[in-house]
């Protein structure tokens, strides 16, 4: 059984020393500070550059508009669902959200190119038929649940007596919520932002299918962009000998991305662990 | 008005904000099965289940990635059950909960189940593929994604035997039961439910995983069903990720009608997990 146990302490030094091991020798041949500052991401090309810019930029896009449509929905729905909503809506109705997030992601990319994009290319008529903005927005409804339901259990978890203390002042249901019950579960429901940001971040067949294949560093979301890892499926479909340079890009790729989402995962951690409020 | 109806009327409108919210989410997901089904359905039958790939879209089925979706689902199961119980069990009621290595390893998980999945992908690449020389296959795909839902399985038996409590551990040892005896007659059987609903939840996640084993080499078109472990292989998300990538409006229509089997396969495994979670709780009441 410790053996077991093990086993997942190797995972993670095999995901630390695999991408040591590539990444050290794409550094090699590409310097760090290129790889940090060149404004292009052209490895596939007869003239290469290794920026990695572009393809931050492009992830952190479509997160960000993920998260703009997440947070709002989500809250709002975790609020409603704790403080308004009677007693049986919200038993059939947060089964029915998890759902939501069941769904296989290539799902959702098919929704992102076939749903979305179509309803968006009305409102906006010059956009492209890859989008950031059409991404971000299907991987928005897909984080939805993320923060919806953890941050309910955050809100559930406030005792009671907090809550009606609140109301014996004579607040309203709203008062209470924004006043009392969120500075109470404010740690619970960080953490389940932070952790659909990471999720955001590391989500790969939406943006693969309807962000589109160019890296570029723009904030427009109207155009094609794309994000590190839909460059690693992209290398991945094509036919990349091992050990070439291309092969090691996607190492590179995935070490960035796998450094954003560790420091993430870390920073909940800890929030989780100290910040938790006790309540007797 | 008065500051007492500016409140209310405040509380109210978000009331109704509320509900809206909600019903977004939910009216999505109606409008998402929706699509799909009218998109699918007059694809959907015999003939594509069984039919194997071809470059015609009327002409093409799912047979070879079906095949491999179940392929991958028993295979995965076999690997990451065991190991994701047997650590779970340690974690729980052996390792010194105070101890740093306890504390390390139980970071270390909570840390694993945030990785994003395609980099799994890369590891098993690395590892599988190339070191261990397993190539782009069945075994190679489903050790990889074993990794990925291990941490799930493992929060998930360690959640279900915290919920035994600790009058029955007690009981058993004060019948003479040693360690182990009293963990796989008493807690085990105790805590099944939790600990089945936790890994087929998992597994209906490894289902619907595409970026890992696009990764590690799994192809698009496979001519054949895999006959065995070390078969190369496709599986159905590969397919419809396929599919949705061509201009052919012919394809689309079997991507939708592809993503049905598939939704029904992952809605048919969160059924056997929730029905499997209300049973054990009316069951066992302590």
């Amino acid at each position: 059984m410790l053996f077991s146990t093990m086993i997942t302490v190797l995972t993670t030094i095999g995901i630390v020393l695999v991408f040591l091991g590539e990444a050290v020798g794409f550094f090699k041949e590409v310097s760090v500070w290129e790889f940090l500052t060149d404004t292009e991401w052209t490895p596939l090309f007869a003239n290469k550059h290794f920026g990695i810019l572009p393809l931050l930029s492009g992830t952190l896009l479509t997160s960000f508009i993920a998260i703009v449509v997440a947070l709002p929905i989500g809250l709002s729905i975790a609020i409603y669902l704790s403080e308004y909503a009677p007693k049986n809506f919200r038993k059939t109705v947060k089964p029915a959200l998890e759902l939501l997030a069941a769904i296989p992601t290539v799902v959702y990319g098919f929704f992102a190119l076939m749903v979305v994009t179509p309803f968006l290319q009305q409102i906006f008529p010059d956009m492209a038929g890859f989008s950031a903005l059409s991404a971000g927005i299907v991987m928005g409804i897909m984080i939805i649940p993320f923060i919806s339901s953890m941050s309910e259990d955050a809100l559930y978890a406030v005792p009671y007596s907090l809550k009606e203390a609140s109301y014996g002042m004579g607040s309203t249901r709203l008062q209470t919520a924004f006043k009392v019950m969120i500075p109470s579960a404010a740690s619970g429901i960080i953490v389940s932002i932070i952790l659909a940001v990471s999720r955001a971040l590391g989500e790969t067949m939406i943006v693969a299918i309807a962000a589109g294949q160019q890296p570029r560093l723009t904030a427009n979301p109207l155009v094609p962009v794309e994000t590190i890892t839909a460059y690693i499926v992209q290398v991945s479909l094509g036919d990349v000998p091992h050990g070439s340079l291309e092969y090691k890009t996607i190492f590179a790729a995935g070490i960035t991305l796998f450094i954003f989402t560790y420091i993430l995962n870390n920073i909940s951690y800890v929030i989780k662990k100290k910040f938790h409020q006790k309540y007797e | 008005m008065n500051k007492l109806k500016i409140n209310r009327l405040k509380d109210s409108s978000f009331k109704i904000w509320g509900i809206i919210s909600t019903l977004i989410g939910l009216i999505l997901l109606v409008i998402f099965i929706g699509d799909i089904l009218d998109d699918g359905l007059k694809r959907l039958n015999w003939d594509f289940i069984t039919s194997l790939p071809s470059r015609k879209p009327e002409r093409a089925g799912i047979y070879t990635a079906l095949m491999g979706t179940l392929w991958i689902l028993i295979m995965t199961a076999i690997i990451a059950f065991p190991i994701g119980i047997a650590a779970g069990i340690y974690l729980e009621e052996y390792g010194n909960k105070k101890s740093f290595l306890s504390r390390l390893l139980e970071i270390n998980i909570s840390n694993l189940a945030g990785v994003p999945s395609i980099i799994y992908g890369l590891l098993g690449l690395e590892v599988f593929v190339r070191m261990l020389k397993m190539g782009p296959s069945l075994l190679a795909g489903s050790l990889t994604l074993a990794l990925l839902i291990l941490p799930i399985i493992v929060v998930a038996t360690r959640e279900s035997l915290k919920a035994v409590p600790d009058s029955i551990r007690e009981a058993s040892f004060g019948m003479g039961a040693t360690k182990w005896q009293t963990i796989w007659m008493n807690l085990l059987p105790a805590s099944m439910g939790g600990v089945l609903t936790g890994v087929i939840l998992a597994l209906s996640r490894a289902v619907g995983e595409t970026a890992p084993l696009i990764v590690i080499g799994a192809l698009a078109y496979v001519p054949f069903a895999p006959s065995g472990p070390m078969d190369e292989f496709s599986v159905l998300p590969m397919q419809i990720f396929n599919w949705v990538s061509r201009p052919q409006h012919g394809f689309v229509i079997n991507s939708a009608a592809a993503i049905i089997v598939l939704l029904t396969i992952t809605i048919i495994m969160n059924g056997i997990a929730v029905y499997l979670r209300n049973r054990w709780q009316r069951k066992i009441k302590w």
